[in-house]
This record gives structure tokens, sequence and C-alpha cells, in this order.
């Protein structure tokens, strides 16, 4: 008779425990490679971050002073070794535009995606993963038509007009919502000067704060953009859902399930959604970090300060050590997001856990 | 009075350019008996064996006169008490326990999941009944086969998991779906042997589906030969080598035999059928 392998759970414990290992590694070469490629475009592209401090006027001396100061008489290699450095220590270098630290810009501008797109996600799996599975259990009824109509048209139409129509729907004619911004003015200095920062997600902060009048203003502006782009992940969690669910049931285990007398509930949601998660994890993460990525046009039309609209602007600026830092933070949530993917994939499926 | 009774049965599927009938009106009736049935691929063995549990799904549909198990009508059966009846009294082994076992759930909770949700047993009790049935079936370390998955088992090993996870609630009748039709020969024998011992003891009714004449001759009383969706011949599995139809003889004349003549042997003649 054959022998089985498997392994005592401390072991698995410890493999476990040794791929997060492995994951962390090649988070930190990715990572590495990423700093390399963006610091090369950086300073390949043909501007000179000294002239727009000292300005045209400026006496060669003075130039070489600045050029000197920022480390760009160095050597590129150094300058790279400087670069990574600094970055392991939290230091992206100064804004060109504003003078300031990057690192803490990114920190305030950097919540407030991280907000918008925790809500749309979530709201993109609430709805899009049931309306996925109701496709997929009735195949060509009314419910499957409407999940498919309402998808491809998240798919298919500009997330800007989309949002347009939106801010002129439920805040322009309806006054349901908020307009644009993350706070109305006078809540937004309240968050300002009276409250304690935690998180620099306002809903977060406010509720922690206890202030409630905060939290619901803050809701009421979140919500349009929060919803746009969670319709927007929807389409695609829900088309993807409905799929897998499709592939899953025509397997031979759900038959077995059946055979059993399991309730048709059970079937679907047991035993074919478990195996539905597998390849799901990755699509949700995925679009989570497509929206982490900072959504440029929906963070603009609705005036939100968040990473895509900070990158943006620094590029139209010029401001190459802002582009860098934000890029390497893009980076990073990238990373981290298939990481943490991986680890659940390796969660969910025990086939992968070799 | 027989425990499956099945009249004129007819398995349909609306297709985009009509409808193709799988089967085209097969009747038999079954006690407590071995039933076999015969068939290439495609001559709707399958689908005889899943209709009477009411499993294909849409756009198949079923018909029969009548289709009766131990005296209820089960053509006409609110989905409800068919669910009751499914699992409870009457089995399934499929062909490849690759496939017929959920990949991502341990086989210790595939076998349990019956006993605690329909019988509300509690975990204890559920295990002991598991670890129970998977002896019955020789596994010789039940514990470890109970943490395992799916595909951490050898093909001889997850067939008999199968086995006995349709035993378990000591079932009437039992649809044994080509149970052996993706293991190595030698498992082969070990599987089939362990079905039979089963099969036996318990008393059941067992419905034996497979495309092999010589096994299912040797292991069942009765063989109905299935051909395009109909009964060509029913005769009892003693009686295979005097086969009257031309299709049965032409599937026998197929099998290679010990000493035969060593030319090539001949194809089955699919014209005159």
């Amino acid at each position: 008779m054959t022998s089985l392998p498997s392994p005592a759970p401390d072991r698995q414990f410890t493999r476990l425990l040794g791929q997060i290992g492995y994951g962390l590694a090649a988070l930190a070469i990715t990572l590495l490679g990423l700093m390399l490629v963006t610091f090369l475009i950086g300073r390949v592209v043909p501007t000179d971050p000294v002239l727009s401090i000292v300005g045209e006027r400026a006496t060669p001396a003075q130039i070489a002073a600045i050029r000197e100061k920022l480390g760009l008489d160095l050597p590129l290699w150094q300058q790279f070794f400087i670069y990574v450095r600094d970055a392991v220590q939290g230091d992206l270098g100064n804004s060109i535009r504003t003078g300031k630290s990057v690192t803490s810009e990114i920190a305030r501008y950097f919540p407030a995606t991280l907000e918008l797109a925790t809500l749309g996600t979530i709201f993109g799996t609430l709805v899009g993963v049931p309306a996925g599975v109701l496709a997929a259990t009735r195949p060509g009824s009314l419910a499957d038509q409407i999940v498919r109509v309402v998808g491809l048209m998240g798919y298919s139409m500009p997330v800007f007009w989309l949002g347009l129509i939106g801010l002129l729907v439920f805040y322009g004619q309806l006054d349901w919502v908020s307009g644009p911004g993350r706070l109305d003015p006078t809540y937004d200095m309240m968050m300002e000067f009276t409250l304690t920062t935690y998180t620099g997600m306002i809903l977060i902060d406010a509720a922690l704060n206890g202030a409630w009048d905060v939290f619901g203003n803050a809701v009421s502006h979140i919500i349009l953009p929060a919803g746009l782009l969670g319709y927007v992940s929807m389409a695609y969690i829900s088309r993807m859902t409905r799929s897998f669910m499709m592939n899953e049931l025509g397997q031979e285990y759900i038959t077995t399930a059946r055979v059993k007398g399991m309730p048709e509930w059970r079937v679907i949601w047991v035993h074919a959604m478990k195996n539905v998660l597998v390849p799901l994890i990755t699509v949700i993460a995925l679009s989570y970090a497509y929206l982490l990525e900072g959504s440029v046009l929906t963070e603009t039309i609705f005036a939100w300060p968040g990473l895509g609209s900070y990158i943006t602007d620094a590029l139209f600026a010029n401001d190459m050590p802002a582009v860098l830092g934000g890029t390497v933070v893009v980076g990073v949530v990238f990373v981290t997001l298939n990481m943490a993917s991986d680890i659940l994939y390796r969660l969910v499926d025990p086939r992968a856990r070799i | 009075m027989s425990l499956l009774e099945v009249r004129n049965l007819r398995v349909t599927f609306d297709t985009e350019t009509g409808p193709v009938q799988a089967v085209r009106g097969v009747s038999f009736s079954l006690g407590r008996e071995r039933l076999g049935i015969v068939g290439e691929s495609g001559s709707g063995k399958t689908m005889t064996g899943r209709a009477v549990l009411r499993l294909i799904r849409p756009p198949g549909r079923i018909e029969a006169e009548a289709m009766t198990f131990d005296g209820q009508d089960i053509l006409n059966m609110p989905e409800r008490e068919m669910r009751a009846l499914r699992g409870k009294r009457i089995g399934m082994v499929m062909q490849d326990p690759k496939y017929s076992l959920n990949p991502v759930m341990t086989v210790g909770r595939q076998l349990t999941e019956g006993l605690r949700l329909r019988d509300r047993l509690g975990r204890a009790d559920a295990v002991a009944k598991a670890i129970a049935a998977l002896e019955a079936v020789q596994i010789r370390d039940p514990h470890r086969v109970m943490d395992a998955y799916p595909h951490e088992l050898s093909g001889g090993m997850g067939q008999r998991v199968m086995i006995a996870m349709m035993l378990i609630p000591e079932p009437d009748l039992l649809i044994a779906d080509e149970p052996t039709s993706a293991l190595d020969v030698t498992v082969q024998a070990e599987v089939l042997s362990i079905l039979d011992g089963l099969v036996r003891d318990r008393g059941m009714g067992l419905i034996f589906i497979s495309h092999d004449l010589r096994l299912v001759a040797r292991f069942c009383d009765r063989v109905l030969v299935m051909h395009k969706g109909l009964v060509v011949e029913e005769i009892a599995a003693a009686n295979l080598l005097a086969a009257k139809h031309p299709y049965t003889q032409g599937l026998l004349n197929c099998l290679p035999r010990i000493g035969g003549p060593r030319g090539p042997l001949p194809v089955l003649d699919r014209t005159g059928v």
C-alpha cells in the first residue's frame, strides 16, 4: 500500500515560514530592480533638476555648488547606492517643487488612495462575487444577462465620464452625496487642528476620535468615488467569478457532492467556492493593486488628493525625486499584494503547498 | 418487488442544432442483484446511470414512462425528497478519483460531511464512522488518510475512499460507473474485490457500468448491452458467450483470447446495427 507524504503540522509551519522568508527576499530583489529602472529613467531624461532650483540666471559656480549639494557630481552607481541607502532608511529625498521630504508628502497622499481603493475593492468584491455566482448558476437566465450587461458597461465606459455623470446626478441634481474633496472645508479644518491623526485615513481617524460628524461627512464624500471604483472592479470580479464558477460546476467532484445529497447552496458555496477562491484571490489582489496605484482620472475628477494625482502633478512639474518616490511606493504595494495573494493561495490550495 | 424499475427512459439534450438523444428508451428492472451495463463510449450507459439519480443538468432532460425506486416514483419526486434519497439510499462511484474528490477538502471532511449535515452526528461520532468505513475498504492507516488531501492519494486509494464515502450511509443501490477504468490492472482487481465483498455482505443492488465485457461478465449476474442509446441485448452473465445479438457477438469477437490466432483482431462492424 502506498504511504502518504503528510508531514507533521510543525514541519508544515516551518515550511510556511520558509516560504514567507523566500517571499521577502524576492520582494527585496524586485524592489531593487524597480528602483534601478526608475532611477535610471529619472537620470536619463533630458531635464536638469539643478536648473529648476537655481533658475536661468545662475552663475556656473552656483550651478556647480547645487550640483555638488544634490550629489549629482558623483558617478551614477554611487548616486544610486546613496539613493537606495537613504530609501531603506525611509528617506526618498526632497521634492524639487516644494522642498519638503518626499516621504512625508507620500505619507499624506497615500492614505487617501488607500482609503478609496480599499472601500472600492470591498464594494467590488461584496457585489461582484455573489453576482458572478448568481450568473454562473443560472447561465442564460435574465439574472445572468443583467450581470453581464452591467459588467460590460463597467468595462467599457470611461471612468471619467461615469464620474462626471455620477457627480451630476447624485451631487448636482439629487444632492444625495457631497461633492469633490475628502471633506467639507469646515470639517477639514476640524480634522486638521482638533483631531489626532492616527492613520491619515479620515474614516478611521474620525472614528477613533469619536468625531462622528466628521465621519458622516467623510462618508458622504467618499461614497461616490468609492462606488465608482467599486463598480469598475465589480465588473472585472463578477466576470471572472462567473467563469471560474462555471468551470468548477462542470467538474466531477460537484457531481459527487450532489450524489451525497448535499443541498445546492452547499454544493455551490462550499464545494465549488473553495475551488473558485484559488484563482479568485489573485484576481481580487490584482484589482486592488490596480486601484492602489492611484486612479488618476477618478482622483482628478473628485479632487481626491491621492497618490495618482501626486505622481501626475510631480511628473508635470519635472519633480523627479517625487516621481521616483511615488513609483517606489506603488512598486512596494504591488509586490506586497502579490506576495500576500501568494500566501493566501497556498492556504486555500493544498496542492500549492509543496 | 424490484428495487428499481425503469421503463422507456429517454435522456435528451437540447442543443442549438436540435435535440440529441443520448438514451432512447431504456427499460430494465433491478432487484438486490448485480446488473452490468456495457457498451462503447457514447452508448448512453453513463447517462442511464445518472438519470436514475436525476443528475442530468440542463440542457439535458429526463423522460420516462415510469421510474420507481423501492415503490416511490423518482421521476416526478420533488428535488427535496430526491436529495434525501441520493447518498442515503442510492450512491454512485465514479470513474476517476482524481476528479471525483474535491481537491481542496481533506478526505476526512468529505467523508464526514454527510454524517454531520444530514444525520446531525457530532464530530467524534462522524469521525469514528468514517474511520470504520475506511477500514472496511481495507485502508490500513485510516487516520492518516483522513487528514490527507485527494492529490496525496494514489488512484487505488482514492477509489477506495470514494467507495467508503458512498457506502457510509449504507445505501440500497450503488451505481458504479467505470469504477476501475482509471486504475492500474493490479489495483483494479483489488478495488473490484473490495467492492464485490461489500455489495454481497450488505445485500445491495448494484449497477455496474463498464466498457469491459469480460469484467462485467465475471462480476455481474445480468448484463445489459447498450448501443446508441438503446439496450440491444439483455442476458445472464453466465450465458454471455452465447449472445445472440450481432452487436454483442461483434463486441465479443474483438476480445483477444489466450491461445487464439495471432492475427489482427476484428474491428466492430457498426453498419448492421
